[in-house]
C-alpha cells in the first residue's frame, strides 16, 4: 500500500471470494438437482422401482450420469473427482438419514401419548391398551431418575480422582489407568448387569433400584472419567505453578485451585455420563426390573424406568401399548437432548 | 529431579491412586465373578460350551438332561456385527469425508451437532424405530437381495419370511454404530496435515485426488480403530438384537433367513425364567461376551491411541 492513503480516500472494499462457485454456476447446478430428483420421481411412478429408497437410489443414479455428462469433455482426473463427489454425498445422506428418520418417527409417534396425566400418573391401576387418557410413566421418570442420581453419586467421585490421577499425581499408572478407562467404556451393557445381578442381587436376594444404579455407574464410570481428564487438562500449568509458590501442598491446589478451575468441566463430564446411561436397558432387565406403581426406596423391590417402561410396553405390542412405548421414547429422547444442550452449555462455559 | 512429598501430600497420593484404580478393579471383578459364577459350565461342558448349538433346559429329573452351548449365538454375534461394519464403515467414511470437505460451511456446525446427537441415542430406540419404521424397507430391499443374489448361498432362504433376520438387524446395528465410527473418522481427518492436501492442490490435484492419496492413508489406521469401536458396540448390544432378531439355535449364515440371535439377547431372553444352572451358563456366555468385547477393544484402543497422538 502506498503511503498516500488517507482516511478520506479509503473506500469500502467488498470483499471478493474469487474462488467460491460463481451464481450462475451454483444455478446451473440446482436446476439440474431439481430436474434429477424430477426424473427420479417419474421413474418411480411409473416403473417398478418403488418407495422413497428407490426414489433415493434412482436419484443418486442419475445424478452420477449428470455427473458424467458434464465432465465428458474434461480429463479423467475431473471426471473421477465430480463421480466421488457423488457418491460421497450420497454415503453421507445415507449416514445422516436413519437418525432424521429416528427422530422424525419418535416425535411424530409419541406426540399423541404426551397429555398431562402421561406425567401426573403412574400405571398401577390402567391396563396397557387402556386408551391414552388414562395411565402414565411418573413411575417410570422417577424411577429412572432416582436410580441416574444415585449412579452419578457413586462415579462422580471416582470419576474425578481418576481425571485427577492422570493430570495431578501423574503417578507410573498413567498408561494403565487410561488405558483400562478406554477398555472398560466397551464392557457390553448386559455385562454390566450380570455383573450386578451376580455379586448385589443375589447377595441381598432382591431387585432393586440400587441395583440398577450400581450396573449404571459401572457403565457410568468410563465416560465421566475420562471426560475429567479432559477438562482438568486444560488447567494452565501456571494455575499450578502459582498454588505452589504460594505454599500450598500439592492437595491444596489440586482442591483448592485446580477443580474449582473447571468446576463447570466437570458437570459437563457428570452430565454426559448421565446421557450416556439414562437410556440403557439391558442392565435394568436384570437388576431393577420394572414396575407399574409409583416409587421411590432405593433398595426396596423392582422399580420402573424409562426404557423397561419402553421395553415393556413395546412387548406387549397392542395398538395403545406401543403408542406408550413411543411416547416414553419421546421423554426418553427429550431428556438425553437437554442434558446434551447443558453438557454443551458448561463445556463452553471453561474454554477461555 | 526428585519430589519430596510430605504426609499430606502422600495421603492425598494414595486416595486419588486409590480412586483411579477403581475401575481397574470393576473390571477385574467383574470377570472374576462371572467366571467364578459360570466355572461350573465351563467345566462340565468344556470347548463344546462355544462350539455345540443346542441349549435346552433340561425337565429337571433327569429323562431330558440340561445341554447348554452358545456355539450358534457366537455365530449369530459375528454374523450380526460384521453385517453392520459392512454397512456402517462406507457409510462412516463418506459422512467424515463430507463433513470435513464437502459440507457447506453454513450446514457443517449443524451436521456436526446432529452427529453428537446421533451417538447418543440410546440403542432401545435404534430397536424400536427398527422394529416398527425400518423392517417394512429392510423386507423390500431383502426381497430385492434374494430375487437377484438368491443364487448366493449366503442371500438364499429356506422360508420366504424375511422379517426379523440377521440382515435387517444388521442394517439397524450398522445405522447405530454410525455416529461413533463417524466421529473418530472425523477426528483422524481433521488432523491430516493442511500442507499436504495444499501441496495436492497446489501440484493440480483435484479434491478427490487430495483424499484419495493424503487423507485417507493418513487416517486409514484412525479408521480402523474407530470401526473396532463400532464392532465392540455391535458384538455386545441386546435390546436391538432382541427386538430384531428372532431366537434360533442353530449355525445360521444365510442372512435373509429369519433367525439368528446374539450371546447379548440370549441372556436378555433368557434370563427371566431361568433355572438355577442355567442361570449359570447365562453368565458363563456373559463371560465369554465380556471377553470377546475387551479384546476388540482392547485392540481398537491401542489403534486409536497410536494415531491420535495426545497433544
Amino acid at each position: 500500500m502506498s503511503t498516500s492513503t488517507t482516511p478520506e480516500t479509503v473506500t469500502e472494499v467488498q470483499p471478493q471470494t474469487p474462488w467460491s462457485t460463481p451464481r450462475a454456476a451454483q444455478a446451473k447446478s440446482g436446476t439440474t438437482l431439481l430436474l434429477s430428483a424430477l426424473v427420479a420421481a417419474v421413474i418411480v411412478l411409473f416403473t417398478g422401482v418403488a418407495g422413497v429408497d428407490g426414489w433415493a437410489i434412482t436419484f443418486m443414479g442419475l445424478s452420477l450420469v449428470v455427473a458424467l455428462l458434464r465432465t465428458a469433455k474434461t480429463g479423467s482426473k475431473e471426471r473421477k473427482d465430480a463421480l466421488m463427489r457423488v457418491v460421497i454425498t450420497a454415503a453421507a445422506v445415507a449416514a445422516f438419514t436413519p437418525w432424521l428418520s429416528i427422530f422424525g418417527s419418535v416425535l411424530l409417534k409419541g406426540w399423541p401419548g404426551i397429555r398431562i396425566n402421561f406425567f401426573t400418573q403412574d400405571m398401577r391401576t390402567t391396563v396397557p391398551d387402556d386408551f391414552l387418557e388414562y395411565g402414565g410413566a411418573i413411575h417410570a421418570i422417577v424411577g429412572s431418575l432416582l436410580m441416574v442420581l444415585i449412579a452419578s453419586a457413586i462415579t462422580l467421585p471416582l470419576g474425578i480422582l481418576s481425571g485427577v490421577y492422570l493430570t495431578e499425581v501423574r503417578g507410573r499408572l498413567t498408561f494403565l489407568v487410561r488405558f483400562v478407562v478406554q477398555s472398560m467404556s466397551g464392557v457390553p451393557s448386559i455385562v454390566a448387569g450380570l455383573f450386578i445381578y451376580t455379586t448385589w442381587v443375589t447377595a441381598t436376594e432382591s431387585f432393586s433400584a440400587f441395583a440398577g444404579a450400581l450396573a449404571l455407574a459401572v457403565l457410568m464410570l468410563p465416560t465421566v472419567a475420562r471426560t475429567a481428564e479432559e477438562v482438568l487438562k486444560l488447567v494452565p500449568e501456571d494455575l499450578r505453578a502459582a498454588g505452589y509458590a504460594l505454599g500450598a501442598r500439592q492437595w491444596r491446589t489440586a482442591f483448592m485451585v485446580v477443580i474449582p478451575t473447571v468446576r463447570s468441566g466437570l458437570t459437563t463430564a457428570a452430565i454426559l455420563g448421565v446421557a450416556r446411561v439414562i437410556g440403557e436397558t439391558a442392565p435394568l432387565l436384570l437388576t431393577s426390573l420394572s414396575n407399574t406403581a409409583l416409587r421411590f426406596h432405593p433398595f426396596d423391590g423392582p422399580i420402573a424406568s424409562l426404557p423397561t417402561y419402553v421395553f415393556g410396553y413395546l412387548q406387549i405390542g397392542t395398538e395403545y401399548a406401543i403408542a406408550r412405548a413411543w411416547s416414553g421414547s419421546l421423554v426418553l429422547l427429550v431428556i438425553v437432548f437437554i442434558l446434551f444442550t447443558l453438557a454443551r452449555r458448561f463445556g463452553g462455559k471453561d474454554k477461555r | 529431579m526428585t519430589v519430596i512429598y510430605n504426609r499430606e501430600d502422600k495421603i492425598f497420593r494414595g486416595v486419588v491412586t486409590g480412586g483411579a484404580l477403581t475401575s481397574l478393579l470393576v473390571l477385574g471383578l467383574i470377570g472374576l465373578f462371572l467366571f467364578m459364577r459360570g466355572a461350573q459350565i465351563f467345566s462340565d461342558k468344556g470347548i463344546q460350551f462355544i462350539t455345540g448349538t443346542n441349549w435346552t433346559a433340561g425337565s429337571g429329573d433327569g429323562v431330558i438332561p440340561d445341554d447348554f452351548s452358545i456355539g450358534a449365538m457366537l455365530v449369530g454375534t459375528v454374523v450380526v456385527s460384521l453385517i453392520a461394519l459392512v454397512i456402517a464403515v462406507p457409510l462412516a467414511i463418506g459422512g467424515a469425508l463430507y463433513l470435513e470437505f464437502y459440507a457447506p460451511r453454513r450446514i457443517r456446525g449443524a451436521l456436526a451437532t446432529l452427529l453428537d446427537l446421533a451417538a447418543s441415542i440410546p440403542s432401545l430406540i435404534f430397536g424400536l424405530w427398527g422394529i416398527q419404521v425400518f423392517t417394512s424397507f429392510g423386507e423390500r430391499w431383502a426381497i430385492l437381495i434374494n430375487n437377484w443374489l438368491g443364487w448366493i448361498p449366503i442371500f438364499s432362504v429356506e422360508f420366504e419370511n424375511f422379517g426379523r433376520s440377521p440382515f435387517i438387524a444388521g442394517c439397524v446395528l450398522g445405522s447405530l454404530i454410525v455416529p461413533i465410527t463417524t466421529s473418530v473418522a472425523r477426528e483422524v481427518y481433521s488432523r491430516t496435515p493442511r500442507d499436504l492436501v495444499d501441496t495436492c492442490y497446489a501440484l493440480g490435484g483435484s479434491k478427490w485426488g487430495a483424499i484419495r492419496s493424503v487423507v485417507i492413508p493418513y487416517g486409514k489406521s484412525g479408521v480402523i480403530g474407530g470401526a473396532m469401536l463400532g464392532l465392540g458396540r455391535a458384538l455386545g448390544e441386546t435390546v436391538a438384537v432382541y427386538l430384531l432378531l428372532n431366537l434360533v439355535f442353530s449355525y445360521n449364515f444365510r442372512i435373509l433367513e429369519s433367525e439368528g440371535g446374539n450371546v447379548a439377547s440370549l441372556i436378555a431372553t433368557k434370563f427371566g425364567e431361568a433355572t438355577e444352572y442355567e442361570l449359570k451358563a447365562l453368565v458363563a456366555a456373559g463371560f465369554v461376551l465380556f471377553l470377546l468385547t475387551l479384546v476388540v477393544n482392547m485392540t481398537a484402543t491401542t489403534i486409536v491411541q497410536k494415531s491420535t497422538p495426545r497433544a
